[in-house]
This record gives C-alpha cells, sequence and structure tokens, in this order.
C-alpha cells in the first residue's frame, strides 16, 4: 500500500524537490481556475437561492464564582464553589431552553483563574454576562455592577477597567434584573463593588450574589424562609433570572457596543 | 523474658519523655502569655486620661445593605495615625461584639496599623495639610476568618473608608494591605488592589436603580 507513504519517500532525493515543485504548481493552477469560475457562475445562484442570513445567537455567558481549589465562601457543609455551580447548571438550561446561546467559565468542579474567566467571556463578544456567586449574610439576591466610572467606548480597554464603557448598560442589565427578582416576590438590593471578576468583561455584566431569603413577615414562622441550598429556592431564582434575560433580549440590548 | 536491665531502662526512658512533655507545655504557656502582655502594650491603645471626643462611626447592617452614623464619645490620641486605628479599632470591636448588625471576627485587633501619607496637588508636590491617603494594615488572621460574600466584604470596605472619612476629613484616598503586603482580595471577593475614593456613598435598596456603593 502506497497511500500512507509521503511520496518523497518513494523518488529519489535528487528528483523530489523539482518534481514537488511541479505538482504544486499545478495544484495552485487548478485552485486558481476552480476559483475563477466559482466567481463568475455561483454569485447571482447564491444571491437567488440563498435564504435570508439567521439572525446572530443571542450570547450570555453565566460564570459559576470560584471552583476547584478555590471553594469560595463556607456555609455548613458545603462550599460556596458547588452553590454557584448548581444555579449557574440550572440557569444554562432555562436559557438554553428559551434559545439563548450560553457560554459557561466552567462545568464541574475545575478550577478557572479570573484572567481565563475574563478571557472566555470577552472572546464570546455576550449580549450579557452574570456572574453568580452565593453568601449567607443578608437577604435575597444582591445584584452588583462595576464601581467604575462610566467611561467612553474605545478601541482598546485597559485589561482592569475594560467595564468602564460599559457601565451605563449593566446598570439597564441590574434593572431589568431588579425588576424580574422583585415581581418573583425574592427581596433584591442594588450595590456597587469593586470586583476583579466584572471589572474586567467587556460586556454588560452583572454579579448576582444570592443569599438565604427570610420571610416577609417573621410572626409567621420560619416556613417562607428558604436557605441557599433549597433546589426550590434555587429553581426560583434561576426562574427569575432567566425570565429578565428574556427581556432583556426583548429590549435588543444586544452586540459588543457600550 | 525482657532483661530486668531493659525494663529499668524503659521506665526510665517513659518518665523522662513525660517530664519533657510537661516542660515544653509550660514553656508555651509562657510564650503565649508574652505574646498576649505584648498586644496588650501595643503603643495605639488610646490612654484613658485623654479626654472623651466624639466620633462618628459608619456602621453596616447586613439585613439591610446599608451603612448607619453612629456617634460615639470616646477618648482618642491626637496623633492622626493613632486616632484612625484607634477609630477603626472601635469599629471592629462592635463588629465583633455580639448581636452584631455585620458580625465580623477579630475585634480591635484586626487593624494592625493605619498610616497617613500626603497626596500629591496637580503639580505633583505633596502638601503637608492636604488631602492624605490612608494605608490600612489588617492582619492576616482577620483577612483570614472574615465572611466570604460580595456583600459583606464590600460593606467592610465601605465603612472603613467613610468612618476615616468622616472622622479624618482629609483622607481622600484609601489602600488596603494585609499583613504589610498587597493582597488580591478581602476574602475572595472584593478587590483589595485598588485605591478607594473616601466619600459618603453607601449601597441602595432594590427600590431603584444600581447605584451607590465606592468608587475605587
Amino acid at each position: 500500500m502506497l497511500s500512507g507513504i509521503p511520496i518523497s519517500r518513494l523518488i529519489p532525493p535528487a528528483y523530489t524537490y523539482p518534481l514537488l515543485r511541479s505538482m504544486d504548481a499545478m495544484r495552485v493552477g487548478a485552485g486558481i481556475a476552480f476559483l475563477a469560475l466559482s466567481a463568475a457562475v455561483l454569485p447571482s445562484t447564491l444571491d437567488a437561492q440563498a435564504p435570508p442570513a439567521p439572525a446572530a445567537r443571542f450570547l450570555v455567558v453565566i460564570d459559576a464564582a470560584h471552583g476547584g481549589e478555590d471553594l469560595g465562601g463556607r456555609f455548613g457543609n458545603q462550599p460556596e464553589k458547588a452553590y454557584t455551580l448548581s444555579l449557574s447548571v440550572r440557569l444554562r438550561s432555562l436559557l438554553t431552553a428559551r434559545g439563548f446561546g450560553v457560554v459557561t467559565t466552567r462545568e464541574s468542579d475545575a478550577t478557572v483563574n479570573a484572567d481565563r474567566r475574563i478571557e472566555i467571556a470577552n472572546r464570546a463578544n455576550a449580549q450579557a454576562c452574570i456572574s453568580v456567586h452565593a453568601a449567607e449574610s443578608g437577604t435575597g439576591v444582591h445584584l452588583f455592577v462595576s464601581s467604575l466610572p462610566p467611561a467612553e467606548a474605545a478601541r482598546f480597554h485597559p485589561w482592569q477597567t475594560a467595564q468602564s464603557a460599559f457601565v451605563m448598560r449593566s446598570n439597564a442589565l441590574a434593572g431589568e434584573l431588579n425588576a424580574a427578582l422583585k415581581n418573583s416576590g425574592i427581596t433584591v438590593t442594588l450595590g456597587r463593588t469593586a470586583l476583579p471578576m466584572i471589572d474586567s468583561l467587556m460586556c454588560p455584566a452583572v454579579a448576582v450574589e444570592v443569599a438565604p431569603e427570610q420571610p416577609a413577615n417573621p410572626d409567621e414562622g420560619a416556613q417562607d424562609a428558604a436557605g441557599i441550598d433549597d433546589p426550590s429556592y434555587q429553581a426560583h431564582v434561576a426562574e427569575a433570572l432567566a425570565a429578565a434575560l428574556v427581556e432583556w433580549r426583548a429590549d435588543g440590548m444586544g452586540g459588543r457596543r457600550p | 523474658m525482657i532483661p530486668r536491665y531493659q525494663t529499668i531502662l524503659f521506665i526510665l526512658l517513659l518518665a523522662a519523655s513525660a517530664v519533657m512533655g510537661v516542660v515544653l507545655w509550660q514553656l508555651r504557656e509562657h510564650a503565649h502569655k508574652r505574646l498576649l502582655r505584648g498586644q496588650d502594650s501595643a503603643p495605639t491603645q488610646a490612654p484613658t486620661v485623654t479626654p472623651a471626643e466624639q466620633a462618628t462611626l459608619l456602621i453596616a447592617n447586613d439585613a439591610d445593605d446599608s451603612l448607619s452614623t453612629q456617634i460615639l464619645s470616646l477618648p482618642l490620641p491626637q496623633n492622626p495615625e493613632a486616632r484612625a486605628r484607634a477609630l477603626l479599632g472601635k469599629l471592629f470591636d462592635l463588629y465583633a461584639a455580639s448581636g452584631s448588625t455585620h458580625p465580623v471576627p477579630g475585634g480591635a485587633a484586626s487593624v494592625a496599623q493605619v498610616f497617613l501619607v500626603p497626596l500629591p496637588d496637580a503639580g505633583g508636590k505633596k502638601i503637608t495639610g492636604g488631602a492624605e491617603l490612608a494605608v490600612v494594615n489588617f492582619t492576616g488572621a482577620f483577612a483570614s476568618s472574615h465572611p466570604s460574600g460580595i456583600e459583606t466584604e464590600s460593606l467592610t470596605i465601605l465603612s472603613v473608608c467613610d468612618t476615616l472619612n468622616a472622622n479624618l476629613p482629609r483622607v481622600t484616598q484609601v489602600r488596603f494591605l494585609v499583613d504589610g503586603q498587597p493582597r488580591a482580595t478581602l476574602a475572595g471577593h472584593s478587590d483589595l488592589t485598588r485605591t478607594y475614593q473616601a466619600s459618603n456613598t453607601v449601597l441602595e435598596s432594590g427600590d431603584g436603580g444600581a447605584a451607590g456603593g465606592k468608587r475605587p
């Protein structure tokens, strides 16, 4: 069988170079002829038959904070990284079912450093970036946007302050999330913070920190209280976040324009 | 059959081990007491003869993510750096107390030092009596034991910045160190590498738009 043997092994070395060069020239010539023919014939055919270009998929980046060696906080027996991954997976499923393109920074208990997460998110050119966290302090869901001052869009952005060009849209996204969560009966707190992961993102970005939900009326007892490890509470939060992102998509807040 | 001399040797060695264990335990206790005495005699301890002054502390509240003003009467040192440390010490004492609205362990010992550095003016000259940068040096034990979370870490930083600004108006910027070294985050979230602007801005409730917080 000759198929697996390089042609240079079958020809005496003295003849190899000129022969290969002539074969390459033949290939190149054939390629040029094919392209010329294609250019002459195909455009009109394609123009007539091609369906309209599909709209770019609405892309959301979900960052499950911590992971691997980085445990995050520790709540009872479980580290924060487990809660963030669980909520991230729920949210991804809901968004995928609603036709979103979803990019996640981790799908398992893996160590992914902040720069790698930022790189994944920024390469995705997403229309929304959600960084999922969990905490035991406070109540309900805390939404944080970058505390960087807003800045004009530029061709290049400093790594540590790239988010500054997107702060206004991040505020709008936080408002959308706030409305959806409150409509779902979840206590929401909005704030601004200096979070390295968020400050370097080049997309509308919000850090979502899920804390236990306290009952609206403590006198009613602890039945309404929901811990962050409560699957139904996590599902409730994920549903509200997905609903907010559906609204965000409907508002046409796409693209990487700051 | 074990020879008699080996039995005696074994008993002697066992007794020697026990004695050495007791001696080591006592040495450890002595060292611990000496360490505690050293901490008690820290030079930034507010002298009791100093007349009490009014101090404004910005107290964090995890329940509603807010900072509330609390005015206390405290004996404060005259030296600005010692004064800043005493203020932050009182703040962290309140956080470490039972029933705190922002529970953070560590107390006054959480703040190792506070340095005040004159900031340069527009021309690049450092002016005495002008704006100052406060460098707050936390202990490693404090950073390790601080509860993890964006909200709780942000509130700690906000309350430190605003307490310094409320009592030392010349402090316009704040930076943080842990054990004298720069550290990426306080407890896994809030950025400690940035310079924080000290001003009276607080987190908002979810009724309004996202605003407030501290600008790095």
